[in-house]
């Protein structure tokens, strides 16, 4: 089994007599509330899918990512890992100290040895990691809306509160468990925030000729308008997996997560996560996480040159359509036809259609999968 | 103590009882250690290593662990 990033993979899950103790003792501890964004951010740190994340970052890790791609400690790093909190808050609360973080609700999620309060230059941070300062770019106005003191500092979860299709989320230690019992040595994520269409099912089959299990590891969480919804994702991709997919070799299974739509440093990040799974390969296909123009087609490809030492390889897929020469769908490496022989899977023409309670036709997306999007009353992300 | 601030300094004061600094000098002869400082570096850094090695003890699933991840696997249609 491939090695978790970072040489061990991190569980940071208090123990029940522990989690007794502190729920007991809680009003003894400063909380802060966070959003439920962040409360997905505690929870991949917990059970290890940031490993070797164990916490928020401090000011030297956040450096270090933003100027070099790594940790402090060396090891490659891309997306910025932050705790934000007012400077009323932060006054309350000083350098050693152990807070409770809380949901929305209030309920405790973790509690947080604060190593470190700091501030830092946003406009750097916004033009190294999303490569621009357009606060149009949904990365940077996150960044631009975050509070302006960060917190660093090792976390413990004190409970999951993120329950959201729990029957399709497995944590890293169930992934690695389930890859090993079906005896697969190589396996292939394919990281998604789309109802499947044709090219994407040619793109996995293609992945999985050549390795043991396929991953299809959609991503559940804040989305931009137009996205499909987290419930359209995961029934269709169910609906396709089950009419098309040899089941024994497929695993469906959410990452709660924020898109940071990153671009190039993102893709980098999702084949971190997906070595916590315990994949070996990963898809990267065109313009991977990326958003608007803000990145080249092939960018997200290029940057692996920069990560040798990764661990898990990529797959690079630059693009697929439909030929209607060759009668199926194929890649610009192995078809050699032109012009009117190529149909591109228009994704934008293929909403236009499902929201108008159209279907597309069926050589670019599978008549169960349409079911499904027409089946749901608002399938896209408002 | 500012514990990144300790980490920038290369060498720090730690206060032990007297009583346990004259046990250890009587403990290091013989050992090949010539200070107090530099045996009681060694010994911190064997309990630490020690302490770490049962963490990651804790982190590779036990039996007990590996049930209860195959029940839920198989509960959720993931295993036969």
């Amino acid at each position: 089994m491939i090695e978790a990033h970072g040489g061990k993979l991190i569980d940071r899950i208090m123990s029940n007599d522990r989690k007794e103790q502190i729920l007991k003792d809680q009003e003894k501890y400063y909380s802060i509330i966070i959003e439920d964004e962040t409360v997905k951010d505690v929870e991949n740190i917990a059970y290890g899918t940031f490993s070797p994340l164990t916490g928020f970052m401090d000011k030297d890790d956040l450096d270090s990512v933003v100027n070099n791609m790594t940790l402090a400690s060396g090891v490659a790093w891309t997306i910025p890992i932050l705790l934000d909190i007012s400077k009323e808050k932060a006054n309350k609360i000083h350098e050693g100290q152990s807070i409770i973080l809380k949901d929305t609700n209030g309920t405790p999620s973790a509690i947080m040895m604060v190593r470190e309060k700091f501030s830092y230059d946003r406009d750097k941070l916004n033009e190294r990691v999303f490569l621009t300062t357009d606060p149009e770019h949904p990365g940077v106005a996150k960044v631009n809306s975050m509070k302006p003191v960060f917190l660093g500092g090792d976390i413990e979860m004190i409970q999951p509160l993120n329950t959201m299709f729990e029957e399709f989320n497995l944590r890293p230690k169930e992934t690695r468990t389930l890859f090993k019992e079906k005896g697969w040595d190589t396996t292939v994520a394919f990281q998604t925030r789309n109802a499947p269409h044709n090219g994407h099912e040619y793109v996995q089959k293609a992945a999985l000729t050549f390795t043991d299990g396929l991953f299809i590891n959609p991503v559940i969480g804040k989305k931009k308008a137009g996205d499909f919804t987290d419930e359209v994702i995961l029934s269709t991709y169910d609906a396709l997996v089950e009419n098309y997919y040899p089941k024994d070799r497929v695993v469906l299974s959410i990452l709660p997560f924020e898109m940071r739509y990153a671009g190039p440093r993102e893709a980098i990040f999702h084949a971190i996560i997906r070595k916590n799974y315990g994949c070996t390969h990963i898809i990267i296909g065109r313009d991977h996480a990326g958003v608007g123009d803000y990145y080249g087609p092939f960018d997200a490809h290029k940057i692996f040159d920069s990560f040798p030492d990764l661990g898990i390889k990529p797959y690079f897929f630059r693009s697929f359509f439909f030929c209607s020469k060759c009668a199926s769908v194929a890649n610009d490496n192995i078809c050699p036809h032109q012009g009117e022989h190529i149909i591109n899977f228009a994704g934008r023409r293929m909403r236009e259609l499902l929201t108008n309670g159209e279907r597309p036709d069926a050589l670019m997306m599978r008549p169960e999968v349409v079911d499904e999007i027409l089946k749901t009353e608002k399938p896209f992300v408002e | 103590m500012n514990e990144k601030k300790a980490v920038k300094k290369k060498y720090t004061t730690v206060s032990i009882p007297t009583p346990l600094a004259v046990k250890i000098k009587n403990r290091m002869e013989g050992t090949g250690f010539t200070s107090v400082s530099s045996y009681v570096t060694y010994v911190l850094r064997q309990v630490l290593s020690s302490i770490e090695k049962e963490e990651e003890k804790k982190v590779v699933f036990n039996d007990e662990d590996e049930k209860r991840i195959k029940d839920r696997l198989r509960a959720l249609g993931y295993l036969d």
